[in-house]
């Protein structure tokens, strides 16, 4: 990824080329098969997930220049609160009566 | 809709009138004394427009001290009315109001724009930086700040104030059940003062990573910038949060959407859920940097390096991440399963052992120290002891089982307060004292000091630690009187005695402030702590530059190595160069202007009118972005004589280490 600095993009091309593919299998999954609610949407999430990861690291320089290892603790660290937030907040209203 | 003319203003009550007209008249005397002391110009040059990176926290500290007043006159008012059985001195909707202000003022108005406002003053100058990364931001966070504080606290005059307690729990806050505009003002003051906070965070990060100076790696940055740090990551987390929350409170409650509302199929228990994900991690925003000063104010008077550096830096990193975890705490009666229960009891009673760490490390750095008794040092050893009451009550209410038994009574109000006060309000009074010849170049009188301090600490003790019995033996939070019969009386007499020390401490305070301004010796050295981090390697008061030459670090406690070695702390001629700093700017006070105004309008849902003055932030936004002034510069011979001003001055205190 560092000689893409000049020349040819290759990991933008392949980032994109990727990109592409997942999306056209998440709408194929979704589109085109009978496979039921859930599952479908167990699958397109899974690929939404790694299409981000992808493109975070083919696109946003993710792991260039000098401040590389801090932005995978950022990322990291915005995952963790994202899962926090997201899944915590989930997980303490459907327990319990709290859901009623 | 538009704003209904005959509600504008309360009226009715003799407490608020007499509050209307003292605003009134303190205005008048204000713009009269500017005017007649042709003063305008310099309030305008110096302070609105400033983007200097101490004056901007001299004005949140000055804010924080108004703020303080208020939130603590709110308090008294509470005990005043709850000192006998049966009073009638507040009604029960105004003692709601009450509780609502102070606590919302305190935490938001007081204890963060204090905290952020020492760190203003003091991390650059730790780090060795001339301001801050984004010095105009910086103004700007200021000013958003203070529009939110203002719109906020006039709520109690025009309008009505805020209710539904500091927590503005659903459905109570919701349109059904407060209809009339007051809890706009919550959602909307805070959301304002709210955006302000977020920019400081981003402005401390990149500050801290991207400005130290030459040689000073992660591991040798002061615990005051580390505890910086890391309050700015947690600010980020946590923050946006309560934006999200805040922003659907306001559709709920201006737009009838309904993510809260119950009757519109919306969830009430998701605003506490939301709200507490902000708020428990809120705690550790103001606790950190509090502990950080602790650790200055320690290390510098036990004349010893911190105890356990490392691991103070991964008990607070330990903290960050453990303060994500814990907010469910806040409702266990609320009715989530056990599972969730008790996983959260355990994760707040792990957030005990870094904490614990942290006492150890400080009680370390003591030991075997020669501890000099300066108000700054009471301040710190006071918090030990008071704290640990707090921290262990803490643990009490950690437990989810038995927190049904202390949940919602005064117990809990006992055990905030003795987190709070000794973990934000001494430690603020600390950094007030130890820093205060940075800022002004004057030392706050020391024996002043210790009268501020031993009516402060016991009256606080006396307030407080009653309430802890009346809490234990039933008697409800939040609730404005109680009968002859419960036999509360004793013991809520006792708490609102205290109060009344506890003001009187507050009171000497202001007094030593108005004191030193006047009276202290203004010829002391740079150093007059013989301390040990960067912030002192300059002169008092720091002139607007901060250094000439950006000092280098070899060590922890660099400037204590400096005065060891007698290295880096003279400047020879040649080493005088132009500085570049940053040109002050008016367009945050407009912004926070034209904040003001359009909050104004959305609390009395006047959409129309809010959306237009909304265009001129649109306008303010545009504008600076083709704003492409990049400062000046200070040329050499400025910088010289300002040096030659301070340096080798009798009294200055480069030279010996004792
Ligand atoms: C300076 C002296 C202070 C006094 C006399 C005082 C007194 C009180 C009283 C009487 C209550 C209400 C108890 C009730 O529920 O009936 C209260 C609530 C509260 N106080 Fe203080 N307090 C003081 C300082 C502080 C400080 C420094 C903070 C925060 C930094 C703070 C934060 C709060 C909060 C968050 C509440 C809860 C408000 C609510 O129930 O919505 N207080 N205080
Ligand atoms: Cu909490």
């Amino acid at each position: 990824m560092e000689k893409s600095a000049k020349g040819f993009p290759t990991s933008h091309v392949i980032g994109f080329l990727f990109s592409l593919i997942l999306t056209f299998v998440a709408a194929g999954v979704a589109l085109k098969t009978s496979l039921s609610f859930t599952v479908i949407m167990w699958i397109i999430g899974s690929l939404a997930v790694i299409q981000a990861g992808l493109q975070l690291f083919m696109f946003m320089h993710m792991t260039e220049g000098e401040d590389g290892k801090t932005n995978i603790i950022n990322i990291a660290y915005a995952v963790f609160v994202a899962v926090v937030i997201v899944l915590g907040t989930i997980w303490v209203l459907t327990s319990g009566h709290a859901a009623h | 809709m538009g704003i209904k003319w005959d509600e504008f203003f309360i009226t009715g009550d003799p407490l608020i009138l007499g509050a209307q007209i003292s605003i009134a008249l303190t205005m008048i005397g204000i713009v009269f004394g500017l005017t007649y002391l042709k003063k305008w110009n310099w309030l305008w040059t110096e302070w609105i427009t400033t983007v200097d990176h101490k004056r901007i926290g001299i004005m949140y500290i000055i804010s924080a001290v108004l703020m303080f007043f208020r939130g603590g006159v709110d308090g008294l008012l509470m005990k005043a009315q709850t000192s006998r059985p049966e009073m009638e001195f507040l009604s029960s909707q105004h003692y709601n109001e009450i509780f609502t202000t102070h606590g919302v003022i305190m935490i938001l108005f007081m204890a963060m724009p204090f905290l952020i406002g020492l760190m203003n003053v003091v991390v650059p100058l730790q780090i060795g930086a001339r301001d801050v990364a984004f010095p105009q931001l910086n103004a700007l966070s200021f000013w958003l700040f203070f529009s939110g504080a203002m719109l906020f606290n006039i709520s109690f005059v025009i309008g009505g104030s805020p209710d539904a307690g500091w927590t503005s729990y659903f459905p109570l806050a919701g349109k059904e059940f407060s209809p009339s505009i007051a809890n706009n003002y919550y959602a909307i003051a805070l959301q304002i003062a709210g955006i302000g906070t977020l920019m400081t965070g981003i402005n401390f990060i990149v500050t801290i990573l991207k400005m130290r100076t030459k040689g000073m790696t992660l591991m040798r940055m002061p615990m005051f910038t580390w505890t910086t740090l890391i309050t700015s990551v947690i600010i980020i987390a946590a923050f946006p949060i309560f934006t999200v929350a805040l922003a659907l409170m306001t559709f709920d409650r201006l737009f009838g959407t309904h993510f809260f509302t119950v009757s519109g199929g919306g969830m009430d228990m998701l605003w506490a859920n939301l709200f507490w994900l902000w708020g428990h991690p809120e705690v550790y925003i103001v606790a950190l940097p509090a502990f950080g000063i602790f650790s200055e104010v320690i290390a510098t008077f036990s004349r010893k390096s911190l105890f356990g550096y490392k691991s103070m830096v991964y008990a607070i990193v330990g903290i960050a991440l453990l303060s994500m975890l814990v907010w469910v705490h806040h409702f266990y009666t609320m009715g989530s399963g056990p599972a969730v229960n008790s996983f959260f009891s355990i994760t707040t009673m792990l957030i005990a052992v870094p904490t614990g760490i942290k006492m150890f490390n400080w009680l370390f750095t003591m030991r075997k120290g020669r501890i000099k008794m300066t108000t700054a040092m009471l301040w710190s050893l006071a918090f030990v002891p008071c704290f640990t009451i707090g921290g262990v009550t803490g643990v009490m209410l950690a437990m989810g089982a038995a927190d049904y038994q202390y949940h919602n009574t005064l117990f809990l109000v006992a055990h905030f307060h003795y987190v709070l006060i000794p973990g934000v309000v001494f430690a603020v009074f600390a950094g007030l004292y130890y820093w205060w010849p940075k800022m002004f170049g004057h030392l706050l009188n020391e024996k002043l000091g210790k009268w501020h301090f031993w009516l402060f600490v016991i009256g606080f003790n006396v307030t407080f630690m009653p309430m802890f019995f009346l809490g234990l033996s039933g008697a409800a939070r939040r609730t404005y009187t109680f009968s002859a019969e419960s036999g509360f009386a004793p013991l809520f007499l006792l708490s609102a005695m205290g109060s009344i020390v506890l003001a009187a401490g507050f009171a000497v305070f202001c007094y030593n402030i108005y004191w030193s301004l006047r009276y202290a010796d203004r010829n002391i050295s740079s150093d007059p702590w013989d301390a040990r981090t960067l912030e002192w390697a300059t002169a008092t008061p720091v002139q607007h530059y901060n250094f000439a030459k950006l000092p280098e670090v070899k060590s922890l406690d660099a400037f204590w190595f400096m005065k060891k070695n007698n290295e880096g702390l003279t400047l020879k001629d040649s080493e005088i160069e132009e500085i570049h700093m940053p040109s002050n700017s008016g367009q945050p006070f407009i912004m926070c202007v034209l904040f003001g105004i359009s909050g104004f309008f959305l609390v009395f849902e006047w959409s129309i009118a809010a959306a237009v003055a909304a265009l001129g932030i649109f306008a303010g936004l545009i504008y600076r972005s083709f704003d492409y002034n990049d400062g000046y510069h200070i040329p050499v011979d400025e910088v010289r004589e300002t040096e030659l001003s301070w340096r080798n001055k009798k009294g200055e205190a480069h030279k010996h280490v004792s």
